[in-house]
């Protein structure tokens, strides 16, 4: 430490020159700079943790996808077998597998594009008006995002419950399943999902919004554009970067969506009609101990939601942040 | 007030706008007031058709019999001790990788970064089942170190990603100081950044507490035979039932689990605000 601090005051000294005040102002290297073990000293724990319970599993994922893994062979009754491409081969053989993949995605963007857009709707809505209402529609949004998914899905259910839910009265829809049709069922989930995300994306793209500087807004209001002109010539540009973060926040919640559809549904719905390949991949692996299938949906998953973060990379990158 | 401020108290469509931000206020909020009314309500009430909006009758009996069943106070204390336990951890964890990234220059910073980064978006719930041989190698299924280890590992990336902001805007004037005055490394990073840093270890914290009190998938998949083991989400699937489910139970179960989260978000809520906005912005 004395060594570093001898070699701060060096560069410190006044120069022959004599004009050290106008000096170039090289920054001194900090002594945290220059301390070769510190650093990862400091990450060694971070690191154990994700090694092990992050990477290590991914690697396991990856090996189990390619054996022959069931029952018969996590109780140790018979060796396990090297299947390679096996089960990737049953997987996509199967037509049931395209139908959740389809309906994976297909919920997945009807969820992100619901979330987005009443976010954003809700966050313009915010700048809109006085600090009353305002912090009534916070404070509403604050509590469905604290819900736990489980509760809030009970709770949806409820709701909704053919029987003893106030939404089938008010709707005069008599005696009517939400949770028995398909798309019913869906729109059920669709909602709950709805109701517990929007909340990030308003909240965020509203603090996004207070940065932006007034008089842009007001100068773009003088000259008379529309609200929605507004918005997409000058508030959304502005916001690009908040909401490409909230997006892919979306889309990375929305494809995983588990609890939801596993309570509602109870278990991915009748005869397995609303499955997503979260609680497919659970199905196969603890309910029907295919361990090696389910493992092999899990790598689908991964590698879609890699191919993402890939695409967020790049537009991160693209902004030049500096990491 | 400003120019703007008060031409906007003159548009005319304000009123509208705050007439239609008070009923999507009241919509939001109106699955949160059924849940806890559906809980006060007696079962006579709960099970007619009749659906109403208030209850004139507020009972006890539903969180009555969710206390007296499963031993629902055990599985509270073991949420609370998972929950806990990953928070501080994972804020303490995260505060010195998050030092190490951003107030150092190291080889491989910048590819750590970027594996931090591409970690967040691991989805978790593909890692279950490898998870769940880890677990058994280790003997800890059935043990609440299986739940709060996958946790701990799961919010880690995001937490240090979120802290990083936080610990560049402590100037390096202030580092440089605290050694010329005699500091050790050690006592920096403890006394003079942990405090500076501490509101946004708040706002980080939101997330690892909603993520691990929230988590059903490992909780369902993880412990499997020792109920004393279970947490809250386990204790409220109790209440379904095939015949008939038990609103009023499950209704209580929720009530119960949804207030500390609550409580915990409007305890940091203003912290929560500013840290995202500041996360996003860095």
């Amino acid at each position: 430490m004395t060594a570093d601090t001898t070699l701060h005051k060096a560069p410190a000294a006044p120069g022959a020159s004599g004009a050290p005040a106008r000096k170039p102002r090289r920054r001194p290297a900090s002594p945290a700079r220059r301390s070769g073990w510190t650093p990862w000293l400091y990450l060694l724990p971070a690191l154990v943790l994700l090694g092990g319970l992050l990477v290590y599993p991914i690697y396991q994922l990856g090996l189990i996808s390619f054996l022959e893994y069931t029952q018969a062979q996590v109780s140790g009754g018979e060796p396990t077998t090297f299947k390679g491409f096996g089960n990737y081969a049953t997987l996509f053989g199967d037509s049931q597998f395209w139908q959740v993949l389809l309906a994976t995605v297909l919920f997945a963007a009807a969820c992100v594009l619901a979330t987005l857009f009443t976010g954003c709707a809700l966050a313009v809505l915010l700048t809109r008006i006085r600090a009353l209402p305002r912090l009534a529609l916070m404070m509403a949004a604050l509590g469905a995002w604290a819900t736990p998914a489980i509760t809030g899905s009970t709770v949806w259910v409820f709701l909704f419950d053919p029987d003893f839910g106030p939404v089938n009265k008010v709707l005069g829809l008599g005696d009517f399943s939400w949770t028995y049709g398909r798309y019913s069922a869906f729109a059920l989930v669709l909602l709950e999902v709805l109701w517990c995300s929007f909340p990030f994306v308003m909240v965020t793209v509203y603090a996004g919004i207070r940065a932006i500087p007034e008089e842009v807004l007001e100068a773009a209001s003088l000259d008379g554009a529309s609200q929605w002109r507004i918005w997409r010539s000058v508030m959304a540009p502005m916001l690009r970067p908040i909401l490409i973060v909230v997006t892919i926040q979306s889309v990375i919640w929305d494809f995983k969506v588990f609890t939801q559809i596993y309570v509602m549904t109870n278990g991915g719905g009748i005869a397995g009609q609303n499955l997503v390949l979260n609680v497919y991949a659970y199905q196969k692996a603890f309910a029907s101990s295919q361990y090696s299938l389910g493992s092999a949906i899990g790598v689908v998953m991964l590698v879609i939601l890699l191919a993402v973060t890939l695409v967020y990379l790049r537009l991160v990158r693209r902004q030049g942040e500096e990491l | 007030m400003s120019a703007r401020a008060l031409l906007r108290v003159r548009r005319p469509g304000r009123l509208a706008a705050e007439a239609v931000a008070l009923v999507i206020a009241a919509a939001v909020a109106f699955p949160l007031y059924w849940m806890v009314l559906s809980a006060f309500k007696p079962a006579g009430e709960i099970q007619s058709t009749e659906a109403r909006p208030w209850t004139l009758a507020p009972s006890f009996d539903s969180f009555r019999r969710v206390f007296e069943q499963q031993e629902f106070g055990r599985y509270f204390l073991n949420s609370l001790l998972v929950a806990g336990t990953v928070v501080i951890a994972s804020a303490l964890i995260a505060f010195l990788a998050a030092t190490a990234v951003t107030r150092f220059r190291f080889k491989f910073r910048t590819t750590l970064l970027i594996m931090f980064l591409v970690a967040q978006m691991v989805p978790v719930e593909a890692l279950t089942i490898p998870l769940f041989f880890l677990m058994r190698d280790f003997g800890q299924l059935n043990t609440l170190g299986s739940l709060i280890l996958p946790h701990l590992a799961f919010s880690l990336p995001f937490a240090i990603w979120m802290l990083r902001g936080f610990v560049k805007a402590v100037p390096e004037a202030l580092e440089e100081a605290a050694y010329i005055d005699g500091a050790s490394r050690t006592r920096f990073l403890w006394q003079i950044l942990f405090p500076l840093v501490f509101p946004g270890l708040v706002a980080t914290s939101v997330f690892s507490f909603i993520s691990t009190w929230n988590d059903f998938l490992f909780a369902k998949s993880f412990i499997i035979s020792d109920t004393s083991q279970s947490t809250l989400p386990m204790a409220l699937l109790v209440f379904f039932k095939p015949d008939e489910n038990d609103w009023g139970g499950i209704m209580a179960a929720s009530t119960v689990m949804t207030i500390p989260v609550l409580v915990f978000f409007v305890l940091v809520q203003r912290r929560l605000v500013s840290g995202l906005g500041g996360a996003v912005k860095d």
